[in-house]
């Protein structure tokens, strides 16, 4: 517990950073809802009913709400831990100054990430309640929707962290449009795999993005199987494997 | 004799094939005033981040407090203050929140930092604008808030790496003035600094670095009487053939006569005497001017004039 202690500083001083820009991190609640609002509800007027995660046929903002809450998992998470994580370390000195202290680069990683996933839960339980007021969840296995988007944040945390510590200028981060846009347009968000050739499903099933939708669309129609706990740890192990990448070159960077 | 707090030897700091510390020896005492005078480049910076555990030691023997940085950083760095080069400030936070931010690091409660901030504001004169953003504070200010920040955990030894680099000369005395205020009350200090004025008031002894070796130790007095001679004389000419003239004329009088483009520097005991010898030649310069020698003539003696870059 030692360990999660320095983490612990790190998540308040974000807090306390924050309290003055309040608004920034209430737009967080507003995205996904505007997706859904547009998406789900005004082009589901123009969609028939589509397949489900169990088969049968589902209205297409039941089908497209889950991936909206996963997508908005990732993007928050990437937000935190790409942008606002590289302006901390290259531009303001926010690090070095907690190395100084007994702080380790390891309390920052990890206090990185569970900031972002703290934000990453407030959002996606107000989107969950957003759902439910629109009459979109239908099975009791939803109350795991929260922790599960938990997770995918983890996962997309751990790597956008690991990723950002490789960067050199903004112009890297063009990299991260180039990975995010297409995995939040066809990683199963908005229309199921059946549409893909059988390579291209395999491909997209490698994403993260498409285990986090998986795994929220599961829960939400209470449609789980075997597949589930696997989405959870694929989730799980790309978050540890970032969180460690990013604390060694953290090292790396901070205590030449 | 109490411990020393800073114990190095044969301390190296290599980046790549690139030496910036190479092998060098000291020790801090406590209550001390430690200096690090040397041009850019001369290693002061490495060796200051090796002090405060947060750049790996390279080669040789390095305990602080009787600790090992590369096991007991974090032990060490809860009981030291770092004032970097550059300000680390959170530039998100107002003063206070900074503070408060910062002592949260350190796992000192709530309460005990607000008390502490409280004092340490007040001492730093910034209690006035505690509740601003750090971005608009003046240079001055954002380094007292640094200084500040980094007293918050009550440290033995404040490291303070050029303290006042491009702060006005109001900002600077009222920065030395509350350094020297810490010093008595017991802090021990360990700092650089490229400017001769500094390491003059601020501190009991130093080191004079150059190419990652240390050239010199002592106190100032003692470097200067050691280096120097107790008088400089600075003498102009009206032309380069006068100037020549003068230079074998001053030499057996003095230890050691330097002709630079625009003026000679005798270093000498005496310095009346010396402008007899030119007087008896009837060499009258355009300007004379005879001082106590600085740390200043013997850092340039030691490191040359040539810029280092």
């Amino acid at each position: 517990m030692i360990a999660m202690g320095g983490a612990r500083l790190l998540v308040e001083r974000n807090v306390r950073a924050y309290r003055r820009q309040w608004f920034v991190f209430a737009s967080g609640f507003a995205e996904p809802l505007l997706y859904l609002l547009s998406i789900g509800i005004g082009v589901g007027e123009l969609v028939g009913r589509i397949p489900g995660p169990g088969g049968e046929l589902v209205t297409y903002r039941e089908f497209v709400a889950p991936g909206m809450l996963a997508a908005a998992a990732m993007n928050g998470a990437i937000l935190d831990t790409t942008f606002n994580f590289f302006v901390k370390l290259k531009y303001q000195g926010v690090y070095d100054a907690m190395l100084a202290t007994p702080l380790r680069p390891f309390d920052i990683a990890a206090g990185e990430v569970s900031w972002s996933l703290l934000r990453g839960a407030a959002y996606s339980a107000a989107f969950l309640v957003a759902m439910l007021l629109f009459g979109l969840v239908h099975s009791w296995w939803a109350v795991l929707v929260v922790p599960a988007a938990v997770l995918i944040g983890f996962a997309f945390a751990g790597a956008g962290l690991g990723a950002t510590t490789y960067m050199r200028s903004w112009t890297d981060f063009d990299l991260v449009s180039a990975a995010l846009v297409p995995m939040f347009l066809f990683s199963g968000t908005f229309f199921p795999l059946s549409r893909y050739p059988g390579w291209f499903e395999w491909v997209v099933k490698a994403t993260p993005l498409y285990q986090g939708v998986a795994l929220e669309r599961a829960l939400v129609f209470g449609a789980l199987d075997w597949t589930t706990p696997l989405h959870a740890a694929y989730l799980i192990a790309l978050g540890l494997v970032g969180v460690r990448i990013a604390s060694r070159r953290l090292a790396t960077l901070l205590t030449a | 004799m109490l411990e020393s707090l800073v114990d190095a030897t044969g301390l190296t700091k290599r980046f790549g094939s690139f030496t910036a510390v190479s092998g060098i020896d000291f020790h801090v005492q406590p209550g001390e005033a430690f200096g690090m005078l040397g041009p850019n480049g001369a290693g002061k910076s490495s060796t200051m981040r090796m002090i405060g555990c947060v750049s790996p030691v390279t080669e040789g023997h390095l305990r602080i407090l009787g600790m090992d940085p590369a096991v007991d950083g974090p032990a060490i760095r809860a009981r030291i203050g770092s004032v970097p080069q550059e300000d680390t400030l959170d530039t998100e936070m107002s003063v206070w929140d900074n503070m408060v931010t910062y002592g949260r690091y350190f796992g000192i409660s709530h309460a005990l930092i607000r008390e502490r901030a409280d004092e340490l504001l007040r001492f730093f004169q910034l209690i006035d604008r505690r509740d601003d953003k750090v971005d608009p504070l003046s240079g001055g200010m954002k380094r007292r808030l640094t200084v500040a920040r980094a007293l918050i955990n009550q440290p033995e030894m404040v490291l303070l790496d050029e303290p006042t680099t491009g702060l006005d000369p109001q900002a600077r005395h009222l920065l030395w003035e509350r350094l020297y205020q810490l010093k008595r009350s017991g802090v021990t200090l360990v700092l650089t600094t490229h400017y001769m004025d500094e390491a003059e008031q601020l501190c009991d002894r130093l080191v004079i670095m150059d190419r990652g070796r240390i050239v010199a130790e002592g106190s100032p007095r003692e470097l200067i009487d050691r280096h120097a001679t107790r008088e400089v004389v600075e003498l102009r000419f009206a032309s380069t053939e006068e100037q020549e003239r003068s230079v074998p004329l001053l030499e057996p009088g003095s230890p050691r006569v330097e002709s630079l483009t625009d003026r000679v520097l005798v270093y000498t005991s005496d310095g009346e005497a010396a402008l007899g010898l030119l007087a008896e030649h009837a060499l009258q310069p355009t300007s004379v001017l005879v001082r106590r020698s600085s740390l200043e003539d013997v850092f340039l003696l030691l490191t040359g004039r040539q810029l280092e870059e």
